[in-house]
């Protein structure tokens, strides 16, 4: 599914690498954590496998595309198995939440008919039935990361990928957010989640990936925060 | 491809950028109307130089008794000036040149000056005798007019020879450096309009980067992505350029065929039929020219 090998980038002025030869293979179906203080490479790292940014050095295959050589014309066509979620949500202000969700489908040409189906459809997987109509300024940030979510899994992808997406969730929002996480895990959906939160590496015991200055200093399974940093 | 998406983000656009829309309409207009009539003085030009080439004739001009002393000591021209004159012209070395010559004596002359200036007063004052006596010569090919003049200038009862597209050369050369001004001119605001455009599409694009974002982020296609930034550049340039080619209708039925040919009566001038011609010309440019910027501009702020 992913295959990183050796991949460093080094930003333009940076002193130090972002990624610093760093290799990792995530299966289909994995459930997968990145966890390591803020400017450990997390995020740059899900931007490499989303191709948002290009590794300075090493190889990268995400879902049997080569990153490195990837024409730029194919890769929105690549984005289409990828579905992102992020912190801050990213919701367009002025569309309603089913109108957000729908917007994502009609920008890669899906018909009126399939959107009028698959909207309703994964906004009640995602909590959010009778919402439809709303605004994201009259949703709480819980409801406004589903809506982020529905938007994500909408088009099916193989793969989601989410940057801190609890970021800015209390306690109590973000386990229902991680619940809806896991529902689409077992479905069958590989996921890769950069985050702060120990509680829910803590409670999930799945796959955990501690970076450091850019670096892997530990990769295990089932085992929660503490025990992924000892391991090292 | 949803049609309806994309004219509406057009129209969106267009709208929130309204007062850079306007700027980009207005220069396309002018600098579109400066090539036009650029474009239709080159055709005047052209026109004028058939019509007006094909008469175009040598004149030799004979003294008279009140030619200056310095080209005419003699004074007045001999029979015998003007026998060795038409023995020349009919001679092998020019007679392959020339087309047809005749003769106007002085009387010939003023006639033919009372009808010219039949209207102005200096007929009155004019009389038959200071009017040159003048072999009128028509060349088969008009360009050729330096060998009369090189053969007999300097003869003597020969006041001067004058090539008639001496005086044309002069008039199509002013004709030409204003035509050319306008060109340049015209390269000046086209390179402002093309700035303008590739300005207002980044702007236009920086007040929609959450949607760009949130397309980029989904897989929408870089040609899906980029298409109502380019329609907005050429529409607003589309404008323009209507407004140009209506401008260029208008100079030449007002201007070209409702004054000069009225002033000018003897004159050819550019017809509607070719200002209809320069329209769709005029359009294609300003379509071009848009597309072109807009498409470079989108793409260099989707890369950055």
């Amino acid at each position: 599914m992913i295959s990183i090998e050796k991949v460093s980038k080094t930003y333009k002025g940076a002193s130090r690498p972002a990624l610093d030869t760093v290799s990792i293979e995530i299966e289909k179906g994995d459930f997968v954590f990145l966890v390591g203080a803020s400017g450990s490479g997390k995020s740059s790292l899900l931007r490499m496998m989303l191709r948002e940014d290009v590794p300075s050095k090493g190889s990268i295959f995400v879902l049997g595309e080569n990153l490195i050589s990837i024409p730029a014309r194919r890769v929105p066509y690549f984005r289409r198995n990828i579905g992102m979620v992020f912190q801050d949500f990213r919701l367009l202000p002025n569309k309603t939440v089913a109108q957000n969700v729908a917007f994502c489908l009609e920008v890669i040409g899906k018909s009126p008919a399939f959107i009028a189906e698959a909207v309703p459809a994964v906004l009640k997987l995602v909590g959010l039935e009778g919402k439809q109509e709303r605004y994201p300024n009259e949703l709480s940030g819980g409801e406004q990361q589903r809506v982020a979510l529905a938007r994500a899994i909408v088009n099916k992808p193989q793969l989601l990928l989410a940057d801190e997406p609890t970021g800015n969730l209390d306690p109590a929002t973000s386990q229902d957010i991680v619940n809806l996480l896991e529902r689409i895990s077992a479905a069958g959906t590989t996921i890769v989640m950069a985050t702060h939160d120990r509680g829910i590496v803590d409670r999930l015991k799945r796959r955990v990936v501690v970076l450091k200055d850019g670096q892997i200093v530990s990769d295990s399974r089932g085992v929660g925060y503490e025990a992924a940093e000892v391991n090292r | 491809m949803k049609l309806g998406y994309v004219f509406g983000e057009v129209a969106q656009g267009l709208k929130r950028n309204l007062s850079m829309v306007v700027s980009i309409v207005l220069v396309t207009f002018l600098s579109l109307t400066f090539v036009g009539t650029a474009a239709l003085l080159q055709l005047q030009i052209g026109e004028m130089k058939n019509y007006w080439y094909d008469r175009a004739q040598v004149a030799v001009y004979l003294c008279s008794s009140y030619s200056p002393a310095e080209a005419c000591p003699q004074g007045e021209a001999s029979a015998d000036v003007k026998t060795s004159i038409e023995a020349k012209l009919k001679d092998n070395t020019l007679s392959p040149y020339v087309e047809k010559y005749f003769f106007l004596d002085h009387n010939q002359a003023y006639a033919q000056f009372k009808q010219e200036f039949a209207s102005n007063t200096i007929t009155k004052y004019v009389t038959a005798d200071q009017l040159n006596e003048t072999f009128w010569v028509k060349l088969k090919n008009p360009a050729d007019g330096a060998i009369i003049t090189q053969s007999f200038s300097g003869v003597a009862g020969v006041e001067e020879v004058r090539d008639q597209r001496s005086y044309l050369d002069q008039i199509f050369s002013i004709l030409n450096a204003a035509s050319l001004a306008a060109v340049g001119i015209a390269s000046v605001m086209l390179f402002s309009a093309i700035l303008l455009i590739s300005t207002t599409i980044r702007q236009s694009a920086f007040s929609r980067r959450r949607e760009l974002g949130i397309m980029r982020l989904v897989g929408a296609s870089n040609f899906y992505i980029q298409l109502p930034f380019v329609i907005e550049g050429v529409v607003a340039a589309a404008i323009g350029s209507i407004l140009a080619g209506a401008a260029v209708l208008a100079i030449v039925q007002f201007f070209v065929q409702g004054y000069l040919a009225t002033a000018l009566p003897f004159t050819n001038f550019v017809g509607l039929s070719t200002g209809l011609v320069l329209v769709p010309i005029l359009f294609g440019l300003g379509v071009l020219l848009a597309g072109f910027a807009s498409i470079i501009a989108i793409k260099r702020y989707l890369r950055a």
